[in-house]
């Protein structure tokens, strides 16, 4: 049983997907989606452990050896991906579905759960396998889901941003399959590891370089990156606020980590960072998506919009440690996917919590609910502290070896703007803070939270913002071993 | 008790009071017994420290490591030791004063209010005890962040502005420079911990070492270097209770101790005076003394001037402290306890005033003293502390900053001294000054001679708000004759390796 645990980690959501449409029954369904999904974070887990334990595994689907067959693989990298993709899901998919955010009513739930269950086999389908054309289907099979779930949003506008994220995501598909072609082309394999040692000898080919930019930007549209986030804050604002905190948490930070696996691993550290110099491109890419994020959002009239934008900025924090392309930097990307999940994940559903109580999302509307949904509010102080980056935050573990990345390498000027970014982040989360604590009301409105079937999971994923900022072990532990393997083939 | 566990205990219990504070709201009595208790206990457990300190023991007690070298642990040395002792032992008479001046004052929001103040206190004791300068940094933003809302009390517009500049200017620096230059102490020396005769040298030269400072000097907003002081006057608009304790006491003495930390533990003294990579700083620091003086000057909100006041006496300990010498280090520690005592009674007093007659200009003081004869003899000792002559503490620490500038041959600064004290006699002597000999504007009852006379004309604040200032004022007189007690405290620090 246990040796079949990588398959399952995928083939269980997929299955239970149709299984969902057959329930129907909208409580049946949700406790069915919950079991799958715990029981999928459960196997990510075990798997980690094992890793942690025993180093790599490998996985021949179907008994099809490799390079033939398609070969599941897990390593230390992966697995970290994989608990932050099935952690982020458990949590989500246990918050109560509100009706007035969603555009289908009470009896056609299960679809959601469906369409929820399939995008997460597609991301950990992503994640765990070893190869390359597989990486497309699993990112064909998520995507699409996504799409749907934008599209569930109950304003009309979120068919729109479905349509404009489907259009953008097809694009970022397709280059990716053009990649996967001309790779392909050149070494006859789409075995990650064997694509490894058999790009080498014709990394000089022209083939090659083209089939690294399609990979690249195609990669970098999923990963919403600047310049190519167009799709994203139309997507998390109209879409329903569960998906947004779903998919801000977890696919984002997928692509994130297939950019990471195709640089370090199928292209190698040499050709990235030596030959293409990666960085000098990346690199200021990634400072101005830090800025230009940043001042996106402090000019926001929308939560949802708000946060989409301060994503755009966090994921230049992401790439930024990539770019840096040394341990504590690429530490700083990988533990900050990790922590950035947290908190974004976790301030969708505060927001998911507000609109249980007020009409619109607009920053305006959230007036005086400081004092009416304490507990809720405090809930977006205590993440926005951690978007800031306050000491005893997760914020402030990924900023640390982010900055300390950038010193490394004598980039006095970096250190400073990754500093200076979190300040911005102050005036946008601030000026959330400020609209909810300071009213105008001369009496204090009657206290009405959020049920507790909502804060608990809000309550979790904040919760988890403050002790991983303070026990580390497991986020900037795991991510600093996975970077120092990353990086051991390479010097 | 063992050492170990009153530093964890001393640490926690305002942690736990916030906690039954908060529990304790709906039950206005039992609130304030809880915070009076909690006070009380802190002090006792921090009291109970002092004998192993002054024996030259160094307890310490490790929480748990966050990051590979990063950990969050306490070790009590003699500044921290002060510093402790200040913020805990003045918590007591601010809780009593607090207690009459809300209630005098009829304030909202009073458990929120309360919850906050522990919380700032948890996080001063947090940085008086903290080991390496990452748990420091931990619990310096905490206090800024607790003492938010005490900032924004009133929630009014006023309130609103001064709380983004107090946010603002506290964390924009912290964040900016203080980090930074954690960062970079630790990439150049693998090391965040407090160690006697510092951890750079060897490590960095030339001008990075000044540039290094400067990012600490600069980035410990809470100290309130010019350019960096405007959140002080700011905060301001907070209750009068919030600016005795956390503006003249917990907040700003938390800046200048973590500057002094610094200069004494992770430079170390010997390595600044041999480099020179701190002269710069004492001349900024002179700059920030002289110019926040004269502003003082102009005044007329008696709580403005005392804010600008206390923005000049913070830079005397700055300014010690770049000096680089024994004596100055001990001049800077002694201030540190100098200044609150004296500070602390002049904001009871200003308090005292606004909750009795509602003023708060100095031009309306106008013969106060026949009504407030306790409160403004009160501010008159504190001024005497503040303006640093004998009998009260205030004059010990000026003497040995004096002797510090004089060890480290830099005589000028012993004349930017005086002449700060020439200032402060200006600023502060004539609210004692009009309050005693000049005729109120208001009409007078008929005066009745004879010690009757003298009670009958009394119109004094609660007696709540009246106790803790003639205790702090009291507490002036007696500093000057334990200082000896202090020094002797503060020379059992290792200021070489």
């Amino acid at each position: 049983m246990t040796e079949h645990l990588p398959a399952l980690q995928t083939a269980l959501p997929l299955l239970a997907a149709p299984v969902c449409v057959l329930l129907r029954r909208a409580a049946l369904v949700r406790v069915f989606a919950v079991l799958v999904t715990w029981s999928c974070l459960a196997i990510a887990l075990s798997l980690l452990q094992e890793v942690l334990g025993h180093g790599e595994i490998s996985y021949a689907l179907g008994g099809w050896v490799a390079p033939l067959g398609i070969e599941y693989r897990v390593d230390i990298l992966n697995a970290y991906v994989l608990v932050l993709v099935a952690t982020i899901a458990s949590v989500v998919i246990a918050f109560p579905l509100a009706g007035r955010e969603l555009r289908i009513p009470k009896e056609r739930f299960f679809l959601f759960y469906a369409l929820f269950l399939l995008c997460l086999a597609g991301l950990l389908g992503i994640t765990i396998t070893g190869d390359l054309f597989n990486i497309f289907v699993f990112l064909e099979i998520s995507s699409l889901s996504a799409y749907a779930l934008i599209g569930l949003g109950r304003d009309r506008r979120a068919l729109t941003a479905g349509f404009s994220y489907l259009v953008m995501g097809t694009i970022g598909g397709t280059f990716i399959l053009i990649g996967i072609g001309l790779v392909y082309q050149m070494t006859g394999t789409l075995n990650i590891v064997d694509l490894s040692q058999r790009l080498p000898p014709v990394l000089g080919t022209r083939t090659v370089w083209m089939a690294f930019a399609f990979l690249v930007v195609g990669t970098s549209i999923k990963l919403a990156a600047f310049p190519l986030h167009q799709w994203l804050p139309n997507a998390y604002t109209y879409g329903p606020s569960v998906v947004a905190s779903f998919l801000s948490a977890t696919a984002t930070k997928v692509a994130y980590y297939v950019l990471v696996r195709l640089l370090f691993t199928v292209f190698g550290f040499a050709f990235v960072f030596e030959r293409v110099q990666l960085s000098a491109l990346l690199l200021p890419l990634s400072l101005i998506a830090m800025v230009v994020g940043s001042l996106a959002a402090i000019y926001q009239t929308n939560i949802k919009r708000l946060l989409a934008y301060s994503s755009i900025a966090q994921i230049g924090y992401m790439t930024l440690g990539l770019s840096l392309a040394n341990l504590d930097g690429l530490t700083g990307g990988l533990v900050h996917l990790f922590n950035h999940g947290l908190i974004k994940g976790g301030l969708f559903l505060v927001v998911a919590c507000a609109l249980s109580r007020v009409e619109s999302p607009r920053i305006e509307s959230l007036r005086g609910l400081g004092k009416r949904m304490p507990w809720t509010m405090a809930a977006f102080v205590v993440g926005g502290l951690g978007l800031i980056g306050i000491p005893g935050t997760v914020g402030f573990v990924s900023k640390w070896y982010l900055v300390l990345g950038a010193l490394d390498q004598g980039l006095y000027f970096v250190a400073f703007m990754v500093l200076a970014s979190s300040l911005l982040a102050v005036v946008y989360v601030w000026r959330v803070i400020e609209v909810m604590y300071f009213s105008d009301e001369e009496r204090a409105p009657e206290r009405d939270d959020a049920p507790l079937s909502m804060l608990l999971p809000t309550w979790v994923l904040i919760g988890a913002t403050i002790y991983f900022g303070l026990d580390t072990e497991l986020t900037a532990g795991v991510a600093e071993q996975a970077a120092a393997y990353l990086l051991g083939g390479a010097s | 008790m063992n050492p170990g566990d009153a530093i964890g205990l001393s640490v926690m219990l305002p942690l736990l009071g916030a906690l039954g504070i908060a529990l304790a709201g709906r039950y206005p009595n039992l609130r304030e017994a809880v915070t009076l208790v909690t006070a009380g206990a802190v002090f006792a457990t921090v009291l109970n420290l002092v004998p192993t300190v002054m024996a030259g023991g160094r307890p310490g007690l490790e929480v748990f490591q966050v990051l590979p070298g990063l950990t969050l642990a306490f070790e009590v040395e003699p500044l921290g030791m002060l510093y402790a002792l200040v913020a805990s032992g003045l918590w007591i008479p601010t809780a009593l004063y607090s207690i009459g001046y809300c209630r005098g004052h009829g304030e909202e929001n009073q458990t929120r209010f309360f919850v906050c103040f522990a919380l700032a206190i948890f996080a001063a004791l947090g940085i008086a005890f903290a080991r390496n300068l990452f748990t420091l940094f931990l619990f310096y933003e905490v206090l800024t962040l607790s003492t938010y809302p005490l900032v924004t009390h009133y929630g009014n517009d006023e309130a609103r502005r001064a709380g983004r500049t107090y946010l603002g200017i506290l964390l924009t620096t912290s964040v900016l420079f203080l980090l930074l230059a954690i960062v970079w102490t630790w990439q150049l020396t693998g090391t965040l911990e407090f160690s006697p005769g510092g951890i750079l040298a060897g490590r960095v030269d030339g001008p990075l070492v000044a540039i290094l400072l400067g990012l600490y000097a600069f980035g410990t907003g809470k100290a309130a270097l010019m350019p960096f002081h405007r959140w002080l006057p700011a905060a301001m608009v907070a209750p009068t209770p919030v600016s005795a304790l956390l503006h003249a006491v917990a907040i700003v003495k938390a800046g200048v101790f973590t500057v002094l930390k610094v200069i004494v533990y992770v430079f170390g003294i010997d390595f600044l005076s041999e480099t020179e990579g701190s002269v710069w700083l004492m001349y900024v620091a002179s700059f920030t003394l002289l110019a926040a003086s004269i502003i003082a000057l102009t005044k007329d909100n008696l709580k403005a001037r005392l804010a600008y006041s206390t923005i000049s006496q913070l830079a005397y300990i700055v300014l010690g402290g770049a000096l680089a010498t024994m004596d100055g280090v001990f001049g800077s520690g002694m201030h540190i306890a100098m200044h609150a005592m004296g500070k602390i009674t002049l904001f009871f007093c200003a308090g005292a005033i606004f909750v009795a007659t509602h003023k708060k200009n100095v031009s309306e003081l106008d013969g106060l003293g026949r009504t407030m004869p306790f409160t403004i003899s009160a501010f008159f000792l504190g001024s005497i502390s503040i303006i640093g002559l004998p009998p009260t503490g205030g004059a010990w620490s000026k003497w040995y900053l004096a002797l510090g500038a004089a060890e480290g041959h830099h005589a000028v600064f012993i004349a930017v001294l005086m002449v700060s004290s020439l200032l402060s006699i200006g600023y502060l002597m004539p609210i004692v000054g009009r309050a005693f000999f000049f005729p109120s504007s208001e009409k007078q009852p008929a005066q009745s001679g004879g010690l009757a006379g003298f009670w009958a004309g009394i119109e004094e604040a609660p007696l709540l708000c009246v106790f803790p200032l003639c205790l702090t004022a009291a507490g002036c007189v007696l500093l000057f004759f334990y200082a000896p007690a202090i020094l002797e405290l503060l020379q059992t620090m290792s200021l070489v390796r």
